[in-house]
């Protein structure tokens, strides 16, 4: 273990080393380029002896990696926002073939109009994908969390992004523990037992159309219809419910630092009011609760790193008892609310008291939000509980009059 | 060439599938695995090849397969071709994409332009059956001029693209151009494709009974008939070398006429509307790039 | 290969007849005259063209090559090929079976 003062791309980077993947797709788009700029190098060099296909898009980008894992190989990318999004049918297929990929995203704002700065739009829509998604706070979870993600993906076979805030982490510098390529190989074994069989002398056809009803084999035995794959699909992404945590506490005892599993929180426990986000914005946040809690106002936060699956339960529990949890997105779904917003609000549905849930939209195209803004959403957020409102639109924070909601 | 009793006998392509009765596919796809040895990986996009497989839980074509997104096919080899090489399994076999002429001349030609230039290691064969055929035959970029599809009632009004001249022009060490109805041209060319390294690019006439409207019976002759006509001409191009093989090299070096295209066009329902005007547009074209075909089989180049 | 159901992915084993008993799909069923065909006459496995063009692989080399009818679209390929016409074509309705023999055809 060496302690590194580095970029979140240089963390990524280093985790996709540290897991010896054997084939990397790459395609510029900032702020992930030093991403596969960084891992070109060290292939170059020798220094990482994988295959490194520079694509033309980041459509060919997933697909080279989707057929690369299908025959049985450890693969990554990177990208963000639109690149995302061009990627999005081979986002489904990817989960939807169960291929245990996993894919750095740095988020970024979707285009148009264009902006390359942070926010969490890309990555938040394509929730539904079939994708487990983690979010990282800094620099050092990014590189525990992108090492996790192949233990889960490989024991779920289920794909995974570990998606970070554009720039605020991909181009900031901090210090990271570097774990030894040792410890890593003792936590990650490499890739066995492919689902995918692609074999001269045992062919499969993998992926065919595939009906809405079971149908039965030459064997006369009754195979699962579409479905039931799909079924079988969502029960993995519930089972990584348990996953998650469990790969968290192997990847402690390996190398001696856990990231917390499905949820993080700081100084929650007393609070009675929670502040919930995801990524760099909950390190912000841990500064609101300081001057918060110096006014003598109970707050703490509530940091969700496994956006999908949704940990529904285990946020019930962190929130049982509080008055009202104030949920900071980066994201908007269009005519509604923040997206983890309106997730926490059906979580908390079947709660006993549950906390009044209130959404404020922040940082959209790198907007800056401060934790002196949080806190002060914070404070029209309680002013607003203190005075009856149980339900309200989003707060806008920072967005100035004429072009607010609020 | 391989003469038709020296074809390997193994088959990969089960009977009772579920391609079209009188499909070219099923006749150039039986020569394609047979040339391979069944020491394969196919990547297939959505189009009537992943019909001809079969749908879940039974396959019917007898090596491995993985069906893929329809933009997709030729960055999916190339992910296979690395995959498999970072395995140490890049030997065990060859990774053939094969998509028809809309998956590779139109939503596929992003993925199959950029793993020409990086010169992936695969096989790519275009089956050209000259329209989207699996959706219901709507016009391609290489649906031929005059030819009524579902989206062109009166008639296409633009020539095909010349796909194998757009693979050329990426000096990827192996371009042919074959026929469905000639599976031993299909065999040899594939068997030539297999010992090479880097993309191999194959475009494959594909006569379509359904699509093209014309009995089933007549996919062979009318495949025949198209190479005669000088609408379809087999050639290689091999480092760079042009030539012209089989029953178009015959009808070079006979140097009589080709028969005129206005005997093809009325063979299939899908012409019927052209006039004598744009038969004889038709006729032109090919003559000119007849002409052109001639020069190069002289040049080389 | 993972045996756990909770990781079954949809992926397909060979089996000839995925779309069931083709045959059924015919108008016209063909029977082969093996007088009239090359490899019966000169006693040997020679031209098999109609072999080689079936899309379906449903014809078997040999003198006569057999015709699968089973599986047999009927789509009449290889009557039309036979250099030596030794392939011909009949309504199914004659008969009124589709799997029917070839033998029995003549």
């Amino acid at each position: 273990m060496t302690t590194r003062v580095i970029t979140g791309n240089e963390a990524a980077a280093i985790a996709a080393k540290l897991a010896r993947v054997q084939v990397i797709a790459a395609y510029p788009i900032t702020p992930q380029s030093p991403v596969v700029e960084t891992l070109s190098a060290w292939v170059e060099s020798g220094e990482l002896p994988a295959e490194f296909v520079t694509v033309e898009s980041e459509h060919s980008a997933l697909t080279v990696c989707i057929t690369a894992s299908t025959v049985g190989a450890r693969v990554f990318t990177a990208t963000s926002a639109n690149g995302l999004a061009y990627m999005n049918e081979q986002v489904w297929w990817a989960a939807g073939a169960r291929l245990p990929i996993v894919m750095c995203i740095a988020n970024r704002a979707m285009a148009a109009p264009w902006n390359v700065l942070n926010d969490q739009q890309d990555s938040m829509s394509e929730r539904d994908a079939g994708w487990v998604q983690l979010y990282c706070r800094d620099n050092q979870e990014i590189l525990d969390t992108t090492v996790q993600a192949y233990r889960i993906a490989e024991r779920l076979n289920v794909p995974v992004m570990v998606c970070y805030d554009g720039f605020l982490l991909s181009h900031t510098v901090m210090p990271v523990d570097v774990p030894s390529a040792e410890q890593i190989d003792a936590f990650l074994p490499p890739r066995t037992d492919p689902l995918q069989l692609v074999d001269a002398n045992d062919p499969r056809n993998i992926g065919p159309v595939t009906l809405a009803d079971p149908r039965t084999d030459a064997d006369g035995v009754a195979r699962p219809g579409y479905m039931e794959f799909r079924a079988l699909h969502h029960g993995a992404l519930l089972e990584a419910l348990e996953v998650i945590p469990e790969v968290d506490a192997e990847y402690a005892s390996a190398v001696g630092r856990a990231c917390g599993g499905l949820t993080w929180e700081y100084q929650l426990g007393d609070a009675d009011v929670g502040l919930v986000a995801a990524g760099s914005l909950t390190t912000q946040l841990t500064l609101a609760v300081e001057s918060l809690r110096a006014e003598g106002v109970r707050v703490g936060v509530l940091g969700i790193r496994a956006y999908r699956p949704f940990p529904a339960a285990e946020l019930r529990s962190r929130l049982a008892g509080k008055r009202l949890a104030v949920v900071f997105d980066k994201a908007l779904s269009y005519g509604y609310e923040g997206p983890i917003a309106a997730d926490l609000k059906a979580a908390l549905h079947s709660a006993e008291k549950p906390p009044v849930v209130f959404g404020c939209i922040c940082g959209l195209g790198g907007r800056d939000v401060s934790p002196k803004d949080l806190a002060g959403a914070a404070r029209r957020a309680i002013a607003d509980a203190d005075a009856g409102v149980r339900e309200r639109k989003p707060d806008w924070i920072n967005v100035r009059p004429e072009g607010g909601a609020r | 060439m391989t003469r038709i009793t020296e074809l390997p006998t193994t088959e990969y392509v089960l009977p009772g599938n579920r391609a079209c009765a009188g499909c070219g596919i099923g006749i150039a796809l039986r020569a394609i695995t047979k040339a391979l040895d069944g020491k394969m990986v196919m990547t297939v996009p959505a189009s009537c090849l992943t019909v001809l497989g079969g749908m879940y839980p039974t396959s019917s074509v007898n090596v491995p397969w993985i069906n893929v997104a329809f933009p997709s096919t030729a960055a999916a080899a190339a992910g296979a071709a690395a995959g498999l090489r970072a395995m140490g399994k890049a030997d065990d076999m060859t990774v053939l994409a094969m998509a028809g002429d809309g998956g590779t001349g139109d939503i596929g030609i992003q993925a199959l332009s950029g793993a020409a230039e990086r010169n992936d290691d695969f096989i790519y064969l275009c089956y050209d059956n000259e329209a989207y055929m699996n959706t219901g035959t709507q016009r391609s970029g290489l649906t031929p001029h005059g030819a009524r599809t579902t989206t062109t009632w009166a008639g296409k009004r633009e020539n095909p693209k010349d796909l194998p001249r757009i693979m050329e022009a990426h000096n990827i060490p192996y371009v042919a151009s074959t026929s469905a109805a000639y599976p031993t041209d299909v065999y040899d060319k594939v068997l030539k494709a297999r010992d090479i390294r880097g993309l191999r690019y194959i475009h494959m006439n594909t006569p379509c009974p359904s699509g093209w409207s014309f009995d089933p019976k007549d996919t062979v002759r009318l495949g025949k008939l198209a190479v005669d006509c000088g609408i379809v001409v087999l050639y290689e191009v091999e480092g760079g070398v042009f030539h012209l093989t089989g029953r178009s090299a015959a009808l070079a070096k006979a140097g009589k006429p080709l028969t005129p295209v206005a005997e093809y066009v009325a063979t299939q329902g899908r012409f019927k509307s052209m006039t004598a005007e744009s038969i004889a547009e038709v006729q032109s074209w090919v003559d000119e790039r007849w002409t052109g075909y001639l020069e190069r089989e002289r040049t080389g180049k | 290969m993972s045996s756990d159901i909770r990781h079954e992915i949809s992926q397909s084993r060979p089996s000839i007849g995925e779309a069931g008993a083709t045959g059924d799909w015919r108008n016209e069923f063909p029977f082969v005259v093996a007088e009239t065909c090359v490899a019966v006459k000169q006693g040997k496995i020679t031209c098999q063209i109609c072999w080689a063009h079936c899309p379906d692989a449903c014809i078997a080399q040999g003198m006569p090559p057999t015709i699968d009818l089973t599986y047999c679209k009927g789509c009449g390929i290889c009557a039309e090929v036979c250099p030596h016409h030794a392939i011909g074509m009949r309504p199914e309705a004659e008969h009124g079976v589709c799997a029917i023999e070839e033998g029995d055809a003549r």
